[in-house]
């Protein structure tokens, strides 16, 4: 029993270590990307990456904890790519455009025919927005 | 560094992106407190910081999107 809580503290240490490291990159990406979009892949992916394996880095270090620590891992796997979805919306919307010159803009589209049917169905929704 | 994102950031979406880094990088913070003092109860003190965090990044992000 001795070796094996050995093992699952190395186990949960290089978690821990790994964990931290991309928190440190995705602060990094934060802090140097030149575009508000490319700010937020860096930063919503790697640092979901790092706290879902400091997380599980404590949880083997400390096998009592595990539910609880397994219920956190599991919200932040969850919101975290829907608050940065959910920001990225916001931001296309309120009209910030991509640094570099854009080939494809798909969405744009979308928004123009949804501006086009609420001002031709309803004119009374253009003061009221959604 | 994060932080110095949050304080210079050009529009309020660079100031709402890193503040969802932020809370994140506090809730594995948090984490690791409660493994260093032994203490069972930072873990819920994260839970609760996660799902705090959670809805006010998009209360923040519909009021940009000027839909609230």
């Amino acid at each position: 029993m001795d070796t094996l809580n050995n093992i699952l503290t190395y186990v949960g240490l290089g978690f821990v270590l790994l964990g931290s490291i991309f928190l440190f990159l995705g602060a990094l990406g934060i802090y140097r990307m030149p575009d508000l979009y490319n700010r937020l892949q860096a930063g919503t992916k790697a640092s979901t990456l790092g706290a879902m394996s400091v997380v599980l880095g404590v949880g083997l270090m400390q096998p009592d904890w595990l539910i609880k620590l397994l219920v956190i891992i599991i919200f932040i796997g969850v919101s975290n790519p829907l608050s940065s979805h959910a920001l990225a919306r916001a931001s296309y919307r309120s009209g910030i455009f991509p640094f570099f010159k854009k080939k494809i803009d798909a969405y744009e589209a979308e928004v123009e025919k949804e501006k086009m049917s609420a001002e031709t169905h309803d004119p009374a929704s253009k003061c009221g927005n959604k | 560094m994060s932080f110095v994102r949050f304080v210079k950031g050009p529009t309020a979406a660079d100031r709402a992106i890193a503040l969802d880094t932020l809370s994140v990088i506090g809730i594995a913070g948090l984490v690791l407190l409660a493994f260093l003092f032994q203490r069972y109860i930072y873990i819920d003190l994260a839970l609760v910081y996660a799902v705090l965090g959670f809805i006010g990044i998009i209360v923040i992000a519909r009021y940009i999107e000027k839909a609230l």
